[in-house]
């Protein structure tokens, strides 16, 4: 087997490293691990105690080794009640520095998690404690901000009770997506630096795709592939719900007639899932935890680190969640049943989408096949004349879009030509208002890379090269912030410690509230912030090989209001 | 003629590298169209809150059915426990006659009146540079701050290709020989250190040629770097070279290298060789190649005449078992060219022949 002659490799490997007394993590060296249980428990309360460390997982035909928070991949599902105080001591376990970020908490900036910009990190053995009041209720996560570690397993829900009962549902699941690969995340880095497209197994072929020789010629000329969706795909993934790959069984019962809110969290580091149950219309109540008015759809895209609430009213049955990897190289499977035992069958793979010249940043001449037009294009798919003078246009930018637009009413790659409802940025509209604030301040920021090179950052400027030139905001500063797309790839874009309302058409006091958001390719994105949230956070895109290559910096709220912090 | 060709061909591919700069030409796209829409200048601030009317509703008179508990517009205590499902479906129809969605491109986002992105008020530059060393203490933070850039854009690694491993059958009689063709690079994303080595010689036979190059790599644009260095041939007469040249894909795809060699008897010999993957299937690849060299000067101790010295186009059929690891089989025809094939036939050499090459192309 396999798995026994990797032990076997991992043992000598182990040997010969003691011998020459390298630094190993203590897994390699081939102390045992204990295997990591699929799925989470759950934690409440006023403390809360969290252990990371090394473990093995396995899901189907896959296994390897994981960081798991006790014992558990995802780890536990902290549940905490708005209002509450809570104190969350972590333990590291690993023989490296670790973290956990509460993703979409609202807390003081030190106890956020982000090493070297909120704290220093947990060291090796360390134990650290987290402690806020909750101000919030809604559906979030929390994940590892050190290294690549979120890659391996080392990330679980939070879900915040509201203060006031919440009449809208009978009964709740969390439905947590993601991904596992039995390759070291620092593997997965490598090869994406060094091996172009290396985990793209349906690039357009002389044999296969259905697009004209001149559309072909056109990519080729500009150095891009119309199939680049995913970098990482499922030739090394396999896609989990709730820590269960596809043929793990996972089933979320239900009794018919009950109203059963799903709690979908996106917590991928590579994967934008379209997630649909066939036959089942989902209602959006919440995005990024925050209330918007209902939105019925049949399907929508979940950007990484995203979240929607949906309920749904299931017939009696069997139905499939099925979370298809915006690429289609695979898809996370669950069961929502109502006959315990019963397995729903999802339906099969669709065909992976290919790029159009809107996801270049150019206009839609829709089936103009590239006719006129086209004949300056490639003059234009760099010219530098068309950003301002802040943005480095250097070895790490491919392509400046020459026509960016806004694309808040794109449904995401795959979901425009559906023959069902999906969701819209512009569908989201906030439930209660927000205070009304007029814009004092209006900035823009590039969202730039080169896909060769697979070179990633903000403004033409790896974070290396910014760190000491944060993007600085003033207390309570009312910033409009419009994110341009320069690459052709979404960008899940995340600020720490806020939530930003999305510009997308609904009315100035009902911008829905976010703390991520999906900038499409070639395409622009905005929203107002509010910065009242003081100290320094966060700011990346939350495709973890991105920021890993750089495309991240910090974001500084000043001063601190007079009796507080710093 | 075939041979002219071919030097043309190879001469286009490497075109494009010139013209890699497109930022001198083509015009702006037509800026943004002005906004026309009657501005609501309370949405954009124009006005005080005060001066606005509450902005509860929007949009016309209500429609019965919208459910202004869902909405939010009444406190939750107002509000009659929710009946069940069926009214959240009442509700949405009544939302769908809204459509918020074609509002998305009517809204206007360029908020007027507010100051630009460098207008940085003072309050945002007060305070602590690191709000966390006020909490943590300054040494800790700074410990963990280096490693943040280090890993985030800071990363170095490397790669090893084996481009070439290759037996060469020599389909018109001659010798049957063995290739190799290497590189190597370790650094970050602009500045790199390459290895390069490239030999030949036949089986049973000596090695012919052989030479390895050491390289300083600088990314000079997007898809190009610039690179410089020193070459030393062991084989056949121990020359050292200054190598100055580009690397990297040109439009279309094609991975291009070209250098100029400057030997330390001051003779001057350039390269180029210029490739396309052209994938049948995912893993099928096809692989054209032309390799092409040139001399500035007659160099009588190699044999060679000034001009284009040497044309080798091939043809390759790879199978990537896995992307790291593809045997190919394929054709090659190796030509000198204009006075170095005078001078080989003036020794009684064969110019040219036709070479079927069986290999493995590798990469770690």
């Amino acid at each position: 087997m396999v798995s026994f002659s990797r032990r076997n490799l991992i043992r000598s490997t182990a040997a010969l490293a003691a011998a020459s007394a390298l630094p190993m993590p203590g897994w390699a060296r081939g102390q045992s691990l204990t295997h990591a249980n699929n799925g989470f428990g759950e934690l409440s309360g006023d403390d809360i105690r969290l252990a990371i460390g090394n473990h093995h997982f396995m899901t189907g035909a896959r296994s390897g080794h994981a960081v798991a928070v006790n014992g558990t991949v995802p780890g536990p599902l902290v549940r905490l009640r708005e209002g509450q105080n809570v104190r969350l001591h972590v333990t590291n376990n690993l023989d490296e520095d670790s973290s956990i970020h509460w993703h979409g908490l609202l807390l003081p900036f030190q106890f956020d998690g982000v090493p070297g910009v909120s704290f220093p990190g947990i060291k090796p053995g360390e134990t650290f404690t987290y402690e806020f009041p909750v101000r919030q209720n809604g559906t979030y996560w929390w994940h590892s901000h050190s290294g690549l570690q979120e890659q391996a397993g080392h990330y679980g829900p939070i879900v915040i009770e509201s203060a006031d009962p919440d009449p809208r549902y009978d009964r709740d699941y969390v439905v947590l997506l993601s991904e596992f690969t039995p390759m070291h995340p620092h593997e997965i880095m490598r090869k994406l630096k060094v091996g172009e497209h290396y985990f793209q197994r349906d690039m357009l072929t002389a044999t296969e795709g259905d697009m004209s020789g001149e559309m072909r010629r056109m990519w080729g000329e500009m150095r891009m592939n119309p199939r680049d969706i995913s970098d990482v795909t499922g030739s090394t993934y396999t896609f989990l719900i709730n820590g269960h790959g596809p043929q793990d069984d996972l089933q979320l019962a239900f009794q018919p007639g009950e109203r059963v809110r799903l709690r979908v969290i996106n917590g991928s580091a590579m994967t934008f899932f379209n997630l649909r149950i066939p036959g089942v219309a989902m209602t959006v109540i919440q995005a990024d935890g925050q209330d918007v008015d209902p939105v019925e759809v049949d399907e929508f895209q979940i950007g990484v680190a995203e979240t929607y609430d949906v309920i749904v009213t299931p017939p009696d049955g069997s139905h499939a969640i099925v979370a298809e990897a915006m690429d289609r190289s695979g898809m996370g499977v669950a069961s929502l049943t109502s006959h315990k035992g019963h397995r729903a069958t999802p339906p099969p793979l669709r065909e992976i989408p290919t790029l159009t010249m809107v996801d270049m940043g150019m206009m839609d001449h829709s089936g103009m096949g590239g006719m006129e037009g086209m004949g300056g294009m490639d003059h234009s798919m760099r010219d530098k004349s068309l950003v301002p003078g802040d943005v480095e246009v250097g070895p790490g930018v491919d392509m400046i879009a020459p026509m960016p637009m806004d694309r808040m009413d794109f449904p995401g790659l795959g979901l425009d030509k559906v023959g069902h409802r999906v969701l819209r940025y512009t569908d989201l509209k906030a439930k209660r208002m927000n205070p009304h604030r007029t814009v004092e301040r209006k900035m823009e920021i590039h969202l730039t890379g080169n896909m060769e090179r697979y070179m990633w950052s903000f403004d033409g400027k790896k974070f290396t090269s910014v760190t000491d030139d944060p993007i600085r905001f003033g207390y309570d500063e009312r910033v409009r912030v419009k994110l341009v797309n320069q690459t052709m790839m979404a960008h899940p874009i995340h600020l720490h410690g806020h939530f930003f309302e999305l510009v997308n058409g609904a009315d100035h006091m009902h911008q829905p509230l976010k703390h991520t958001v999906i900038v499409q390719p070639g395409g622009t994105a905005t929203f107002d912030l509010t910065a009242n949230e003081p100290g320094d956070w966060a700011f990346h895109c939350h495709l973890l090989y991105h920021m890993h290559a750089g495309m991240m910096q910090v974001v500084t709220v000043r001063p601190f209001p007079e009796g507080e912090g710093a | 003629m075939i041979r002219a060709a071919l030097l043309a061909g190879s001469m286009l591919a490497t075109a494009p590298l010139a013209a890699q700069h497109h930022s001198a030409h083509g015009g702006k796209p037509a800026a943004q169209p002005a906004p026309e829409q009657e501005m609501d200048h309370c949405a954009i601030g124009h006005l005080p809150p005060e001066e606005c009317a509450p902005r509860e509703e929007p949009q016309p008179a209500p429609k019965p059915e919208i459910d202004h508990c869902a909405m939010g517009h009444l406190p939750p205590e107002k509000c009659p426990p929710k009946a069940g499902p069926e009214s959240v479906t009442e509700m949405d129809d009544g939302m769908a006659g809204m459509d918020h969605s074609s509002h998305g491109s009517m809204t206007d986002k360029s908020a007027p009146g507010a100051a630009a992105e460098e207008a940085v008020p003072a309050r945002a530059l007060e305070g602590p540079r690191h709000a966390a060393d006020a909490i943590w203490g300054r040494e800790a933070m700074e410990l963990s701050r280096e490693q943040l850039a280090r890993e985030n854009g800071g990363m170095t690694t490397g790669m090893v290709l084996i481009e070439r491993l290759e037996a060469r059958i020599a389909t018109d009689g001659g010798e049957h020989g063995y290739l190799w063709d290497v590189q190597g690079w370790y650094g970050g994303d602009i500045d790199r250190f390459v290895l390069k080595t490239e030999g030949e010689g036949g089986f049973g036979g000596e090695l012919e040629d052989a030479e390895i190059q050491a390289l300083y790599s600088r990314a000079i644009g997007p898809y190009f770097d610039l690179q410089a260095g020193v070459r030393f041939d062991p084989e056949p007469d121990s020359l050292t070279h200054l190598v100055l040249g580009v690397q990297g894909l040109a439009p279309y795809m094609f991975h291009v290298d070209g250098a100029l060699f400057l030997s330390d008897r001051g003779d001057l010999t350039a390269r180029i060789e210029a490739e396309y993957d052209q994938k049948i299937t995912q893993r099928l690849i096809l692989q054209p190649r032309i390799e092409a060299e040139f001399a500035a000067q007659d160099i009588p101790e190699r044999g060679i005449g000034a001009g284009i010295t040497k044309v080798e186009p091939g043809l390759r059929l790879r199978y990537e078992i896995v992307p790291e690891f593809a045997p190919y089989v394929g054709i090659e025809y190796e030509a000198k060219a204009g006075e170095t094939a005078d001078i080989a036939r003036a020794n009684g050499n064969d110019p040219d022949g036709l070479k079927a090459v069986i290999g493995l192309r590798v990469w770690f």
